[in-house]
């Protein structure tokens, strides 16, 4: 796998910005990104102060508020440790719409410095941390959505699939149009639920036609959208965030 | 039956996209269409260094508009010199004018057409009509759709919403060919049937896929002849196209070539690439008598001054946006309401007919970026799908028509409300709190999201929570080794 960016040896500590997701709704995979990165020796610093990368805000177009919120993101991160984010959405907007956000700001060069920082999660456990996993779990198929932010925005679609490759009882099973995008998108799937919902509902079968037994994904957006989806209507085929995936198949 | 004619108009994208989703047959055509077109396009760049040539591409395409008014003056001096007359138009109103009066004065009653975009987009068809002159396409895809009184569906292939059957159906009724499945027979049949048309044809209309401001070329892509035979049979050839469509050197031409024939169809060469430089010359046996160019603004002037939403003018109309775009895909080109659809008709429509009318476009988007990834000039589509949303919401001080329509007071106390919490930490904690002890009372129905899925919980215990328990426990462990030490 090439990898998109120069990347630093393992430091000995991180950040990790959770995002407001994982905080509200999914707090486990969070602290299984946690655990991950602190089985690799590294210590984890989580500022108390996080709230919101400023993403919902900015895709809708109010960039004074989204910039208002990205702001107060900004001081949280003052050693220059790297900044993981267990999400390619906030990643993304993190590392490649910061510098946007702020053009001509005063805080311009902070928001450029903190981006340069910022690491989606498993392109983080790839290429900095280099990770062996250990699998302990009972053979498996299993499938894998990659969001369209770490997808196309980072450049990561190799990542979350090459995580998996490592565990040695797990089958990667692809689903049809496995690129496609699950119809999440934010304020999209509120203010076009109709699309989304088709969206979501032709990525639902797909998953399930591959045959897997369960499905991972590295965003949890499209877990949200994909996941309640399949709840709705009573599916077998339920999905986690890949970290607690990992955690839950090396512990 | 084939379909009763309908009218789409981009404020009615809700409603229409309800309809086409709903429409198996719709579904289906745009699926397999879709699919087949992204297999093609994959296959025909796998020799190539697809990054390089794009990074070409939008060089070329940059290139060009950072220079396009001394372009543009060149390319009228180069084809006046070459004998081709040269319009400008500020609007469409005013190019049909032109068209129209070049027709009338040439006597003309008749007009056949190859495909333009730039003529729909002008309505070029009912203006001719309003002046009694008869208007025919001659390009398959867009003849099929005008005998069934639609519109292009997508702007490479504008009757792709059509199944076999549904075409064999159309040209039975309209032209009387025999019911058929047999897909040769039915495009003998419509050649045969055209074929008359050119011969009979008193002016010939079409597009422009490259002018070259250089030597004064227009460069027209086809595969079905129907090019050729429009700007060559009928004694008078009119080339209608936007502004933009200008490059500066011939050797800007071959990238962009390779470029649009790939992305389109995945074809490595097209048919035909017609090269018009000048009407007949004395002595040569064939070939237009008089030959004009209609320059189109129709907007894009206004587009060239804003140095982020310029990149839409890059765009070389090859359709891949909309081959690769998962809401295109599921809802169809009808559904836009746009001569433009999917994604560049997004960001490109809203220029031309204002926010009012558009508002909905720059929204149906996920931002998946499938249509930046393959856009062959790199236009940044996602970004400017983001920038006219904030057009719509914004104070209306932009330069794009109509600005700050969508602007609600409502909407904007939702975000300063969201922007306050997620400027106090504290109460930002304390809010995440209290949803988790009262996630028991979380509404299960959330609006349209639980149409199709179950509403989410809050967690009993924000990651926020679950970090500071750790902590706290992890420090308390370590008091009581050191204790015990």
């Amino acid at each position: 796998m090439t990898a998109t960016r120069h990347y630093p040896s393992r430091p000995e500590k991180v950040y990790l910005f959770g995002t407001c997701l994982i905080d509200m709704f999914f707090p486990e995979a969070g602290m299984d990104a946690v655990r991950l990165l602190e089985k690799q020796g590294i210590e984890v610093l989580f500022p108390e102060d996080q709230t919101c990368c400023g993403q919902p805000a900015y895709t809708s177009g109010y960039h004074d508020e989204a910039r208002a919120v990205a702001r107060a993101q900004l001081d949280l991160f003052p050693e220059p440790w790297p900044i993981v984010v267990p999400s390619g959405s906030c990643g993304g907007m993190m590392r490649l719409h910061y510098a946007q956000l702020f053009a001509g700001c005063p805080e311009e060069r902070k928001a450029q410095e903190v981006a340069s920082r910022v690491f989606e999660l498993t392109e983080f456990l790839v290429h900095v941390c280099h990770i062996e996993l250990e699998d302990r779990g009972a053979p498996e198929r299993i499938a894998m959505h990659t969001s369209c932010s770490a997808r196309r925005e980072m450049g990561l679609a190799d990542t979350g699939p090459a995580l998996l490759a490592r565990l040695g009882q797990v089958e990667l099973v692809e689903q049809e149009r496995a690129a496609e995008c699950c119809g999440f998108g934010g304020t999209f799937a509120v203010r076009h639920p109709e699309v989304s919902a088709a969206m979501v509902e032709d990525k639902g079968r797909a998953l399930e036609e591959a045959g897997a037994q369960h499905f991972v994904t590295s965003d949890c957006g499209c877990l949200m959208n994909i996941a309640g989806h399949l709840a709705h209507r009573d599916s077998a085929l339920q999905g986690e965030h890949i970290a607690s995936y990992l955690w839950r198949r090396c512990s | 039956m084939s379909q009763p004619v309908q009218t789409f108009t981009p404020e009615a994208f809700h409603r229409q996209a309800h309809d086409a989703l709903g429409n198996p047959q719709i579904r289906a055509n745009f699926r397999k269409a879709m699919d087949g077109l992204m297999d093609k396009r994959r296959q025909a760049f796998e020799e190539w260094d697809l990054e390089a040539l794009r990074t070409l591409g939008a060089s070329v395409r940059l290139r060009a508009l950072s220079r396009l008014p001394d372009l543009l003056e060149q390319l009228e001096a180069k084809c006046e010199a070459n004998g081709i007359r040269v319009h400008w138009a500020e609007d469409s109103e005013e190019a049909c004018r032109i068209v129209t009066g070049i027709c009338q004065e040439n006597g003309a009653q008749s007009v056949i057409k190859g495909k333009s975009m730039v003529s729909e987009e002008m309505h070029l068809n009912a203006h001719l009509a309003e002046a009694g002159i008869d208007a025919l396409e001659s390009d398959l895809g867009e003849y099929l759709v005008q005998l069934n009184e639609q519109t292009p569906s997508h702007i490479i292939m504008p009757a792709i919403h059509l199944n076999t059957d549904e075409i064999s159906t159309i040209m039975h009724e309209h032209t009387g060919t025999a019911p058929t499945r047999d897909v040769d027979v039915m495009t003998a049949a419509a050649r045969a049937q055209l074929r008359e048309r050119f011969m009979a044809a008193d002016v010939g209309v079409s597009g422009v896929n490259f002018a070259v401001a250089e030597t004064g070329t227009l460069c027209l892509v086809e595969n079905e002849g129907n090019g050729r035979m429009t700007t060559t049979v009928p004694p008078v050839h009119i080339a209608v196209t936007g502004i933009e469509k200008v490059v500066e050197n011939l050797s800007d031409v071959p990238p962009l070539y390779a470029l649009l024939t790939r992305s389109a169809t995945g074809q490595h060469v097209t048919t035909y690439f017609n090269m018009i430089t000048s009407p007949r010359k004395e002595g040569e046996r064939d070939g237009p008598r008089e030959v004009h160019l209609v320059l189109v603004d129709n907007g894009r002037s206004r587009i060239y001054q804003d140095d982020e939403l310029l990149d839409t003018l890059r765009c070389i109309r090859c359709g891949a946006c909309m081959n690769h775009c998962p809401v295109y895909t599921r809802v169809g080109g009808h559904t836009y309401g746009t001569t433009y659809p999917g994604p560049i008709g997004a960001i490109l429509m809203p220029h031309l007919m204002g926010l009012e009318a558009t508002k909905d476009l720059p929204t149906a988007s996920s931002l998946c970026g499938a249509c930046g990834e393959v856009c062959p000039v790199k236009i940044p589509i996602p970004d400017l799908l983001v920038r006219l949303r904030r057009e719509s919401v914004g104070e209306g001080r932009g330069n794009v028509p109509g600005a700050g329509v969508k602007r609600s007071t409502k909407e904007v106390a939702a975000w300063k409300s969201w922007q306050w919490l997620a400027t106090h930490p504290t109460a930002w904690r304390g809010a995440s709190i209290v949803a988790g002890k009262l996630r028991g009372l979380a509404p299960s129905h959330l609006g349209p999201w639980t149409e199709c899925r179950v509403a989410p919980k809050p967690a009993k215990a924000s990651l926020h929570t679950l970090i500071k328990q750790r902590t706290k426990h992890k420090e308390l462990r370590q008091g009581q080794q050191e204790g015990e030490s």
